[in-house]
């Protein structure tokens, strides 16, 4: 009888704990491309800064699994994808607000081994005993790489193909493989865990990522707020210090 | 009432329990409900003949086979030694069973860090053989192998130490070695919780995804399976990760029934700890 009365209590007194948080804080969630992992987290810390009782929800992971989500009625008031085909299968699906609004361009890159050991020196080094990793090329950066390899003529023969450009990088941090096409912002991001090997014509391909707030946004004013502050000087100078590109 | 019908009633399950009964009921049967409501059936024969999906299948078949071969070969043995241990089986059985709670991917992470190309047997495979497990098929049967393999050391084990070691006894008095008691008494007797056993692993290593993808990656015909189909193809045409998804439940009700209702109940009594 008495544990009955205690977790009675405690419950009781969750609850009020849970009333009194959600007054207190509002809370802005935020989809967004794999490649934007360490930039929102940083644009989400200063907007934070800003505004008293708000916080950033971020939902990393590869833009077209995100764009799913979106239209499965996953819950989100910002999406930020990696390309204009990731966000259009979002506008498609209704879930969108407006016009969606470019922010930044990324361009390709080999990531490899730090120093280069395999002496990789393009996409045409990319053979023989190489072992190449790639996105999927139902995600943007597997696009992405698809579409440089044509430009160069140069067919790609990836061990694996894996569903976002972070666990590619990853498997060239952890030294499984050789080379891994990635981002620019990525190999950045890994602050000197893997080298760059430039792409000739990468600029060719680069991605335009789009961001938009959401149709059924929790927070629509936050969202808009936040899609502004992506856009502003300052979220712009955020993006170009990661290596993204002027839109 | 008679003393008799109050045993009856007591002996029925509490009407109570009926309602979380059938919510339980419910969280496994609607979700599949749900999945079938969105299966594009028009499309489906096209979307399963895909040479993606029939790359996917072959290749979940024949490492799931090839794991659960494995799984037999090592795992029985593993079962008959941990049930006769004398000292530190609980420790022991503690080791065999850390797959079945550990999170796949850690799974995954452990395999790539010990057989990976900076891995210390990895290394020295790559060194002395020329051998590199990650992003094989190999690499997927031994994945399979690491998460499947508890669930037939689990039900040998239990089944041999719940039968006891009688007819060993009987056989070891008759002047039988340990080698002729274990072929001709122990195997034969261990043959139905083997059978689930089996079947348990074979759906496990069916089912397996993340310590696929960690270990093995995920490339078309080599490393692909359907899990890893699925979830690749969620991304760009949900209708086929739909209709991939159908066929794994079809291929998992399909190891129900060739295991058969008697099997079931065994495998749900072999699960007991």
């Amino acid at each position: 009888m008495r544990l009955t009365r205690v977790v009675a209590a405690a419950a009781i007194a969750l609850l009020l704990a849970g009333c009194a948080t959600a007054e207190a804080t509002r809370t802005v969630t935020v989809f967004a491309a794999a490649s934007l992992t360490e930039t929102f987290e940083q644009l989400a810390e200063k907007f934070e800064a800003r505004r008293e009782g708000v916080d950033v929800r971020l939902s990393f992971g590869g833009s077209s699994r995100l764009a799913e989500q979106l239209a499965e009625g996953a819950p989100a008031d910002v999406f930020a994808a990696a390309d204009d085909k990731a966000m259009a299968k979002a506008v498609q699906a209704g879930v969108i607000d407006g016009e969606p609004q470019r922010f930044a361009r990324n361009r390709m890159t080999i990531a490899v081994a730090p120093g280069n050991p395999k002496k990789i020196d393009g996409l045409t080094g990319l053979r023989g005993d190489v072992v190449l990793v790639t996105c999927a090329p139902e995600v943007p950066c597997g696009r992405a790489a698809q579409a440089l390899a044509a430009n160069a003529n140069v067919r790609l023969q990836p061990a694996s193909e894996e569903p976002d450009v972070k666990s590619v990088l990853g498997k060239v941090a952890a030294g499984e493989a050789d080379a891994g096409l990635v981002y620019v912002t990525d190999v950045r991001a890994a602050a000197g865990k893997v080298d760059a090997v430039p792409i000739t014509g990468a600029d060719a391909v680069a991605n335009a990522y789009p961001i938009a707030t959401t149709r059924e946004a929790a927070e629509p004013d936050l969202a808009r707020q936040f899609v502004e502050f992506v856009l502003s000087d300052e979220g712009q100078r955020v993006l170009r210090d990661a290596g993204f590109d002027a839109p | 009432m008679t003393r008799d019908s109050t045993l009856r009633s007591g002996l029925r399950s509490p009407r109570l329990l009926w309602i979380p009964a059938a919510a339980g009921l419910a969280l496994i049967v609607l979700p599949v409900a749900g999945l079938l409501f969105r299966v594009d059936f028009a499309r489906l024969p096209e979307l399963l003949t895909s040479q993606a999906s029939l790359d996917a299948l072959e290749l979940s078949l024949v490492t799931a086979g090839l794991s659960t071969l494995l799984c037999v070969l090592l795992g029985v043995p593993l079962a008959v030694v941990l049930a006769r241990v004398r000292r530190g089986g609980r420790v022991l059985r503690a080791v065999v069973v850390l797959p079945l709670v550990m999170p796949p991917v850690v799974g995954g992470l452990a395999l790539l860090y010990l057989l990976g190309r900076n891995g210390f047997a990895g290394y020295l495979l790559d060194v002395v053989a020329g051998v590199r497990v990650p992003f094989t098929t190999a690499a997927v049967v031994l994945a399979q192998t690491f998460v499947a393999m508890p669930f037939l050391v689990i039900s040998l084990d239990g089944a041999i130490r719940a039968g006891g070691d009688e007819y060993e006894r009987v056989a070891a008095t008759l002047g039988a070695g340990p080698w002729v008691v274990f072929t001709r008494v122990t195997l034969p007797l261990l043959l139905p919780p083997l059978a689930s056993g089996v079947v348990l692993s074979f759906a496990r290593a069916l089912g397996e995804f993340g310590a696929t993808i960690t270990f093995a990656g995920s490339l078309q015909a080599v490393t692909r399976t359907l899990p890893l189909e699925v979830y690749a193809q969620a991304e760009a045409d949900v209708e086929s990760a739909v209709a991939l998804s159908l066929l794994l439940i079809v291929v998992a009700i399909a190891v129900i029934v060739a295991a058969g209702p008697r099997m079931t109940a065994r495998v749900t009594e072999g699960a007991r700890p």
